[in-house]
């Protein structure tokens, strides 16, 4: 039900349930993206994606160049080549923090000062997502090599599971590909460097998004966004305007939109099946700075070496959007940024709503890092936790269909059979619940270790 | 620029769970603190027609509430939970839900198994299974049986009465055992006999606006409730032809519906989870009400209604759970990879 529709509005596609938290989006969102001046030093970790980490390929002051493969992908695994984001020198190896509170062993790289002494790096923006996509060159590549250049250069999902591409890309007869469905709903409050890149570079976009269509063998490509962007879908709309297979749709604004579970749903009316993938109905999902990248990667050769990152709160004190180097440190970008404000309290690898804390800013910024957010303390929500008033919001605003209050108390007496039977597994910890709760449940907290500790038991089941 | 981690003068940072952000709008003392504010026209209205008998029993009552709270609490070695607001919804409600001229000692022992009884006896704040209000005017019902249902005219009626105060019957009463039945004028202003908090339909439907607009209470416990008493009032009325019946808006009006409706049944501990489970305890809660008024030997049966309900509300829950979005978790499905992408 939309009581919008009652009342004249635009009844917009969308999923049941969900919430409208502030969206604080006005920080940065006419903000242009702004280039990062090379970084004293990047350490580029090994591992930045689903999978198993990449092994080092190169040797302590080896010479490096911008895009050079540094990282190359375990064989026969999922995993995904790494490169150097900067040009300059390879130094000892060593152990970085990752935004999501694992380790990984990183290659760190001093840049080169260019001729004139300048870290000059402005044109990079431009040299990757900019300039002409000439069709002729659309049209020339071949599925299999686009898949070759995807594979090479790297490419993970940006949106942040940072799952390998050229996996998604890879189909097989059985299993066709219909439907190209690039994600630009970026629903998190706070982030926009997804909205800054479709206004700036709609036909980077465009053009990676067609290709991979062309290299997965779909047979149309559809963008959804979120209405609260209604520059981006315009700027997309312009770019796409002669190519028959690429439709631009514009969504409900409502967290969270930009998950695959929601967003398919609110598109075709078809629900992913629980335990399955997308592909299981004919759909691949991308990210829009995803599809970018490969635009970049077929046509131009440039590897995943840079990432727009937006870099928001209170807690920070002037906010941004930046193109980084992967490799570059929490530290540097936000010194960059004006630095820390007094009053801040959490720095955050993405947005407030499933972003993580970081605590020690040496981590560096990875390929899946879409936003740095610092929330101030007057950000920060400090109600006190109360017993369950069993009131049902958590259940009223769950994407899913699940009772997150019966997952996370079973879970949190330990109850794995009762956790199970209220489908513990499905959850997507999109954090709906917790942000709806009254008595501040730490409801996601619950659950994941509940996730955590059914991995274990089911471990422990099969060795046993 | 500096790629060091340690600044001296960098501010402490915190780590924490995802999500960070959490509706201000909505946290347990604010619904509470709703609750209270919805509260407060019913309690004025009850003050205006019964004086000093509201004030009595009300002050009474939310003192041996807090007393009753932080012995228990203390007894149970938990933390004091006076300030969550919920032990005064409970003494309200209660005293709300009596008759005016309630001996003193009663209206104590009735708080007193409130509290002690209905809500901490379970547990607390969100673990009792049934309304505590309910429970301690239930109590009070079966020992007291006669004073429970001894009522009086309010101090605004212009019907001349003796100065100690004569009894007087209710408007259901009146219907049920002398078919005399009350104008509808009177019961919106509550200006009849009946329990303080009852009476004034149009005190009571102010306060319930307020509450339900801030969400303290879900809205679909409000109308399934009157709904399912409109189907057991409307079937009544084709029934007996249209005659010498109380009538529909009357039977909404009358007795503790209004109360019950937007006070009672509204109780998110004690009523199901989902919006499903919610309409489902409404449409039933109404429904026995209207059962218990035109079948039963009681003229009101709010109270028993909403203690069935709650009775009920487990098994409602079992069957009302959403389907999850894509179906249920098969066993051993590999978990899905992939989330915003």
């Amino acid at each position: 039900m939309n009581l919008r529709s009652l009342f004249g509005g635009q009844l917009l596609p969308d999923f049941a349930r969900g919430i409208h938290p502030p969206q604080n989006k006005s920080l940065t969102r006419e903000l242009p993206i702004e280039t990062l001046p090379l970084p004293e030093v990047v350490a580029i970790p090994l591992l930045q994606h689903a999978g198993a980490p990449a092994e080092c390929a190169v040797r302590p002051r080896q010479q490096v160049e911008l895009s050079e493969i540094i990282g190359r992908r375990v064989a026969g695994g999922l995993s995904a080549n790494i490169h150097a984001s900067v040009t300059g020198t390879v130094q000892a190896l060593t152990a970085v923090p990752l935004p999501n509170g694992r380790r990984s062993q990183a290659i760190p790289i001093k840049p080169a000062a260019s001729e004139d002494g300048s870290h000059a790096n402005v044109s990079i923006a431009e040299e990757l997502f900019g300039g002409d996509w000439p069709e002729d060159e659309i049209a020339a590549a071949q599925p299999i090599d686009i898949l070759n250049a995807v594979s090479e250069a790297g490419i993970v999902g940006m949106g942040g599971a940072a799952f390998p591409t050229d996996v998604k890309l890879r189909t097989t007869p059985e299993r066709p590909v219909e439907t190209l469905l690039v994600n630009g709903c970026e629903c998190e409050p706070f982030l926009t460097s997804d909205d800054r890149l479709m206004r700036e570079f709609p036909a980077a976009i465009v053009t990676g998004a067609r290709l991979a269509r062309k290299a997965c063998g779909a047979k149309r490509v559809i963008l959804a966004i979120e209405s609260n962007k209604p520059e981006a879908a315009d700027a997309l709309r312009a770019a796409a305007e002669n190519c028959p297979d690429f439709e631009v749709r514009v969504v409900n604004t409502k967290y969270p939109m930009g998950g695959e579970r929601q967003l398919i749903p609110a598109v075709f009316q078809r629900e992913v099946p629980t335990g399955g993938l997308p592909l299981d109905l004919g759909i691949a999902v991308f990210n829009v700075a995803t599809a970018a990248a490969v635009a970049g990667a077929v046509l131009r050769g440039h590897a995943m070496t840079h990432r727009v990152v937006t870099v928001t709160g209170g807690g920070v004190r002037s906010p941004k959007n930046l193109l980084v180097p992967i490799g570059t440190s929490f530290q540097t970008v936000i010194d960059f940024c004006g630095g820390l404000a007094a009053d801040a309290r959490r720095v955050l690898a993405g947005g407030p709503m499933m972003g993580f804390t970081v605590t020690d800013l040496s981590a560096p910024v990875t390929k899946g890092t879409g936003g740095i957010t610092v929330l101030s303390a007057a950000e920060i929500d400090e109600a006190e936790q109360t017993a369950c008033i069993r009131c049902g919001r958590c259940i009223d605003g769950c994407p899913l269909g699940l009772a997150p209050t019966r997952i996370a108390h079973a879970a949190k007496v330990g109850d794995l059979v009762l956790a199970q039977k209220n489908h513990l597994a499905a959850c997507c910890e999109c954090g709906c619940c917790a942000y709806e709760c009254p008595a501040r449940i730490p409801l996601v907290q619950y659950i994941r270790a509940g996730k955590v500790e059914l991995a274990r038991s089911q471990t422990e089941s099969r060795s046993g | 620029m500096t790629s060091s981690p340690d600044t001296n003068d960098r501010p402490a940072l915190a780590a924490a769970t995802a999500p960070h952000l959490m509706d201000a709008g909505s946290t347990t003392r604010r619904m509470m603190g709703d609750v209270l504010l919805a509260l407060l026209p019913v309690v004025a209205a009850s003050v205006w027609l019964f004086r000093g008998d509201a004030v009595r029993v009300v002050l009474l009552c939310v003192a041996v509430a807090f007393a009753t709270e932080a012995v228990v609490c203390r007894m149970r070695n938990r933390l004091l939970t006076l300030n969550d607001g919920s032990v005064l919804i409970t003494a309200i409600l209660l005293a709300m839900s009596l008759p005016p001229q309630l001996p003193t000692f009663a209206v104590c022992l009735g708080t007193f198994v409130a509290v002690a009884l209905g809500k901490q006896a379970f547990g607390g704040l969100g673990h009792n299974l049934f309304n505590p209000a309910m429970v301690g005017r239930a109590f009070l019902m079966a020992c007291f049986p006669s004073a429970m249902t001894q009522w009086t005219l309010p101090a605004t009626s212009d019907v001349p009465q003796a100065v100690d105060a004569v009894s007087a019957a209710t408007p259901l009463a009146a219907a049920k055992f002398s078919y005399e039945f009350t104008d509808l004028g009177p019961l919106l202003t509550g200006n009849v006999a009946g329990s303080l908090g009852e009476t004034s339909a149009v005190a009571i439907v102010l306060g319930g606006l307020w509450l339900l607009l801030r969400r303290a209470g879900d809205w679909r416990l409000t109308v399934g409730m009157l709904a399912g008493a409109s189907i057991g009032a409307i079937a009544e009325l084709v029934l007996r032809g249209g005659e010498s019946s109380f009538g529909w808006l009357s039977h909404l009006t009358s007795g503790g519906m209004l109360l019950g409706a937007f006070f009672i049944a509204t109780d998110p501990v004690t009523t199901p989870l989902s919006k499903r489970g919610r309409w489902c305890f409404g449409v039933f809660v109404g429904a026995v009400v209207m059962v218990i008024r035109l079948f039963a030997g009681y003229p009101e049966g709010v109270m028993f209604a909403v203690l069935l309900g709650n009775a009920v509300t487990p098994l409602i829950n079992q069957w009302t759970m959403p389907t999850p979005v894509g179906g249920p978790v098969k066993p051993h499905a590999p978990e899905a990879e992939g989330r915003h992408e």
